[in-house]
């Protein structure tokens, strides 16, 4: 393997949990809900993930769990924040604690064990290519699955009815509700994708980028996965080439080190930050675009008339 | 009014304080930085907690506090073991220096021993472990045993705890292959396993063929075990996480000093020291040498044996540092004090500091 390849593999492995979480919470803000427990729901997606493979020996059992467990946080959300019309930003961040110290307590007898692995999937003929082969070719499921998300959700908003529901609820939802959308319903909806998939975003920090339970292993990932999200405008592309910006500056900063380049590590460290912010500004720099695409409704709580 | 409730307090205090001595068993305190789960730092502190009863048995009675953040919370849960009835407290953070001190000078019958630190007070003591000791086995290991004579070092924060180990290691490496290479990769982070495992993965495609690591997971070991790189383990021993990996790893065992301090509070005999323990006191360990031929676990063993009884220090002159000046001639050793505060790489070091 040369020294390119392992480069652009390690950036893959970096960018596809921010994906993944941001993926999500772009649908949830696109119907009005602003969910800040990403970072709650990933790291409840880690452990059970973890827990899960463990127990069983099955890495897709541990995606499973991921998967559920996150949906399940993000569901108790929507109780909350929906049924019960709390505050989205204080349960947001309630659920971010709250999630923290639960995977912690329910991760303690799995601290210091050796995980299970999710394998690469080698597709045949294709991985064998020089350079492009093992680097697109032959990743894990998950890598293939995020990219496949994506594309799904931004097919979603842009050619289905449902992507139009959706986008109503999230910028008008008293329209929306007097053309007889429930609203409601739509936006349980979209905060259990969200959530599902902020819990693969953890089940793949604990299964495949670093096999092991670590206690508050998603390290702040889901903030930057909620910062990505406002950054591309809520456009699906952008928060795939934000994620992706993010992980190869990031990876980068790590290979200058590496060879010797004489910048401070601390400010390689904060680079991708920067450079990701930058990018994104620019590129949704149309304000009429950004004014288009952002939900007007985002953080309201809604309650119908009866 | 007002002053009788000064009095009723005061006296409320003392009465504390005083039990906390008449009081039969002892009751020792501690203070985490992290998880006890965290097989690594935190972990080996609680296992010196674990020994302390196991061999102090009913004379003793132990509490811990875990994962207390670095600030003001630390006053107040020192605070709170005192005033609870902890005789002997350890505070096993360098954060928590200055509120060890302050909780000291209010309560001065209660013991206290803070790890890492430097400030010393009638009732508090020091301690520490001269981990660089293992750091120099672990260069020599490295060198003998790279095929590509590069190795990769997942560094946390460049303070100088941490850049005396990357020197350390250096100089082992050096004294079998002059011409080693070691690269240093900052994640600037104790706790993202994520950017460990990264920093590993960066380092072995930039040639490496062994990684070690001076932040607090068996991560950069995993990725190693991944990609068929050699790998030492950090603060605990973590060769379930590369039976075929891991060559050896350097032990914080804190055992030894937590039983023997606790037994001279208990005895009377406990005064306030200055620790700092390497090999000799049984502070610092290696785990099993594994993964090696049998030649350079013998060479790894007696350079062990050698640094234990003094005939050899890691830092030994002559020692020139990076830029090609020299920092110890010929026939001197570092003292405590420069090793304290080290800020300059030796010389063969393939990283810029950062400042």
């Amino acid at each position: 393997m040369n020294a390119l390849e392992a480069v652009l593999l390690t950036i893959i492995t970096a960018s596809t949990p921010l994906l993944l979480a941001a993926v999500g919470e772009l649908v949830t803000e696109r119907s009005g809900v602003l969910n800040l427990g990403v970072e709650g729901m990933m790291i409840m997606g880690a452990v059970t993930g973890f827990a899960a493979a463990y127990t069983t020996g099955s890495a897709a059992v541990g995606v499973a769990a991921a998967v559920a467990t996150g949906g399940a946080m993000a569901l108790l959300f929507a109780f909350l924040t929906q049924t019960l019309a709390a505050n989205q930003m204080a349960t947001g961040l309630a659920l971010t604690l709250f999630g923290i110290g639960l995977s912690g307590l329910m991760g303690q007898p799995f601290t210091g064990l050796p995980g299970v692995k999710l394998g690469a999937v080698h597709i045949p003929g294709l991985s064998d290519l020089p350079l492009i082969g093992p680097v697109l070719f032959a990743q894990d499921l998950l890598v293939y699955g995020s990219v496949a998300l994506t594309a799904f959700v931004a097919w979603v908003f842009a050619r289905t009815r449902l992507g139009l529901v959706i986008r109503a609820v999230g910028s008008n939802h008293h329209s929306a509700h007097a053309l007889g959308y429930d609203v409601a319903a739509v936006r349980y909806g979209c905060i259990a994708f969200g959530g599902a998939c902020a819990g693969l975003a953890g089940g793949y920090l604990s299964l495949v980028y670093t096999p092991q339970w670590i206690e508050n292993m998603s390290a702040g990932r889901g903030w930057i996965a909620l910062a990505l999200v406002v950054f591309a405008t809520w456009t699906p592309s952008r928060v795939a080439v934000g994620a992706y910006l993010f992980g190869a500056v990031w990876i980068m900063g790590l290979y200058a080190q590496g060879v010797g380049v004489a910048i401070p590590s601390q400010f390689l460290a904060s680079l991708p930050y920067l450079v990701t912010i930058a990018a994104l500004l620019a590129i949704s720099g149309n304000r009429i675009f950004t004014k288009v695409n952002t939900p007007a409704c985002i953080g309201q709580t809604f309650v119908p008339d009866r | 009014m007002h002053k009788f409730i000064v009095l009723a307090s005061a006296l409320a205090l003392t009465l504390v304080a005083t039990s906390a001595f008449g009081a039969d068993p002892l009751k020792v305190g501690f203070v985490y930085v992290g998880p006890i789960s965290d097989h690594g730092w935190t972990y080996q502190h609680d296992q010196g907690r674990l020994a302390i009863e196991k061999a102090l048995g009913k004379r003793v009675k132990t509490v811990y506090v875990e994962k207390v953040p670095e600030g003001p919370d630390t006053e107040r849960v020192i605070t709170r073991l005192v005033r609870e009835g902890a005789g002997l407290i350890f505070t096993t953070s360098f954060g928590y220096m200055d509120p060890t001190i302050k909780v000291a000078k209010r309560f001065p019958k209660a013991i206290f021993e803070h790890a890492t630190g430097y400030k010393r007070a009638k009732n508090v003591a020091t301690y520490s472990g001269r981990f660089y000791e293992g750091r120099y086995v672990i260069g020599q290991i490295a060198a003998k045993m790279s095929k590509s004579g590069v190795a990769g070092y997942v560094a946390s924060f460049p303070i100088p705890e941490v850049v005396r180990g990357i020197n350390s290691f250096m100089l082992g490496a050096q004294s079998i292959n002059p011409d080693f290479k070691l690269k240093v990769v900052w994640v600037n982070s104790w706790v993202d396993p994520g950017k460990d495992a990264d920093a590993a993965k960066v380092l072995i495609g930039q040639g490496a063929d062994i990684i070690t690591q001076h932040t607090d997971h068996a991560t950069p070991i995993q990725i190693a075990a991944e990609k068929g790189a050699l790998a030492f383990g950090q603060a605990s021993d973590m060769i379930k996480f590369g039976p075929k990996t891991q060559l050896t790893a350097i032990i914080d065992d804190w055992r030894p000093y937590y039983v023997r301090r606790t037994k001279a509070v208990l005895d009377g005999s406990w005064k306030s020291t200055d620790t700092w323990g390497g090999m000799d006191t049984g502070m610092v360990g290696m785990a099993p040498y594994t993964n090696m031929p049998a030649d350079v676990a013998a060479m790894a063993k007696a350079t062990e044996d050698k640094i234990r009884s003094g005939k050899m220090h890691a830092f030994d002159g002559p020692i020139y540092k990076q830029d090609g000046s020299l920092a110890v001639p010929k026939g001197k050793r570092l003292d405590d004090g420069a090793l304290l505060g080290m800020n300059w790489y030796v010389k063969g070091v393939d990283d810029k500091l950062p400042k």
